[in-house]
């Protein structure tokens, strides 16, 4: 199994029946095929409607539905569709549970950094400020290293998408949530060692004393 | 009063220097007929009020290509290169909102409130400049309401009166759009008598919208 696939699939065991949930581009998009079949998920998309389903056949595409990545999809049934102030009030008001997003940077206070690279890239916040501010759970979903440069930092150093919102970090070699206390390694995938884990992490981690194998 | 009018007249009230609203997300759906005439005409210098710049070949995105865009209000530029280019050459200058705080500012300008009070952006660069509140002991950011001069939005069903019915994921920010702007000028992809539309399914009501045109759908 490649590794996007690995953490989107653990990813997928976070979500509970009746959430809605926001999934982010890329890598979190993933973790709708992997949703448990005995629970059911409400998507989100923030350009404008709940309900979101699989992508359609080629030739089936509707010009009138995109997600918010402009990548076509469909609706499934008992969705709605709505205007963009209230799909921001479902999000910035709490009524999102779950948010998985992709991050640049993360820190150990929970800041995350995950929209531009000063001089670099600057694509913009779009929706990912008030995702992350809003949704009562921030899952950020990302590879633990780039290239080997820590992601997972004692301090973020680029610009910040939002402050002290992160609550879990699921990556190929474990799950880490953030405390009051710092990050802390709850969960390890076997083909690591908690100093493989360790050395890849730019924060000093915490150890769960019930370290757990990641079970997928 | 007659509210159907050319794309030409319609073109015809944008001039240089104006403040323009589009609805639309990622292309899907920008008002492409009155767009395209934009870009024929020329029209320089223009302030825009969007959620993105689409891509380069699609909808808006043709605006900013064509270097006819002065100033950016925007949440998101990343689909089309050419909005990058010209901010970091210096000849765009660019503000970037978050998509929600985009949505609530221009409701607020159409609802006749002073701004709003959001937690987005707190502790970011969005915040620098701008006032923080506190209520109850919850700090929020003081985001101002935007206004223009003239919004371009899309309806899927427009009626001879301007009520709206949008269609799927293309409502976005038409809406807010439509309450927000001195002039409303909605392109429509149909457009019916009066009474065609279910009152309980108008989502835009008529009295918002200034002129119709007839779209390509």
């Amino acid at each position: 199994m490649d590794e996007k696939e690995y953490i989107a699939r653990r990813v997928a065991k976070e979500l509970h029946d009746g959430d809605v949930v926001n999934l982010g581009i890329g890598l979190p998009t993933m973790v709708a095929n992997f949703i448990p079949e005995d629970i059911e998920i409400t998507l989100q998309s923030e350009n404008g409607f709940l309900g979101m389903g699989p992508a359609p056949e080629k030739g089936d595409e509707d010009p009138y539905l995109v997600n918010a990545g402009g990548i076509h999809v469909t609706i499934n049934p008992g969705g709605v569709f709505f205007d963009s102030a209230e799909s921001f009030l479902i999000i910035r008001g709490g009524h999102v549970n779950a948010t998985v997003l992709g991050a640049l940077e993360v820190d150990e206070k929970g800041n995350l950094a995950n929209w531009m690279v000063p001089g670099k890239m600057v694509p913009g916040m779009g929706g990912a400020m008030d995702l992350v501010t809003g949704a009562k759970k921030v899952i950020v979903a990302m590879n633990h290293t780039a290239k080997g440069n820590h992601k997972i930092l004692k301090q973020c150093t680029l610009p910040l998408t939002a402050v002290n919102a992160v609550d879990l970090i699921i990556t190929e070699m474990g799950v880490m949530e953030v405390t009051d206390k710092g990050i802390v390694l709850k969960e390890i995938n076997p083909e690591f060692t908690v100093e493989q884990v360790q050395a890849a992490t730019g924060a000093t981690l915490i150890i769960a004393e019930d370290l757990k194998n990641i079970e997928l | 009063m007659n509210k159907l009018i050319s794309v030409e007249e319609a073109v015809n009230m944008i001039q240089d220097g104006m403040t323009i609203m589009v609805g639309g997300f990622l292309g899907c759906r920008n008002p492409y007929v009155l767009v395209d005439a934009l870009v024929a005409k020329g029209v320089k210098d223009i302030t825009l009020i969007a959620n993105d710049t689409s891509f380069p070949e699609v909808g808006i995105g043709k605006l900013i290509v064509n270097k006819q865009v002065k100033k950016l209000i925007a949440s998101h530029i990343g689909t089309n290169k050419e909005t990058g280019n010209q901010m970091n050459s210096g000849e765009l200058e660019v503000e970037l909102v978050p998509q929600g705080t985009l949505a609530e500012r221009i409701r607020a300008a159409g609802a006749g409130l002073g701004g709003i009070l959001t937690p987005t952006g707190l502790g970011t660069v969005v915040a620098e400049g701008k006032d923080i509140i506190t209520v109850d002991g919850r700090e929020f950011l003081l985001e101002k309401p935007l206004k223009a001069d003239i919004a371009l939005i899309v309806g899927a069903k427009v009626d001879k009166k301007g009520n709206v019915r949008y269609k799927k994921a293309t409502r976005n920010f038409n809406p807010l759009m439509a309450t927000a702007a001195d002039i409303v000028i909605v392109e429509a992809d149909e457009i019916v008598e009066v009474g065609e539309i279910d009152p309980d399914d108008v989502m835009t009501p008529g009295i918002f919208v200034n002129y119709i045109v007839g779209g390509n759908a």
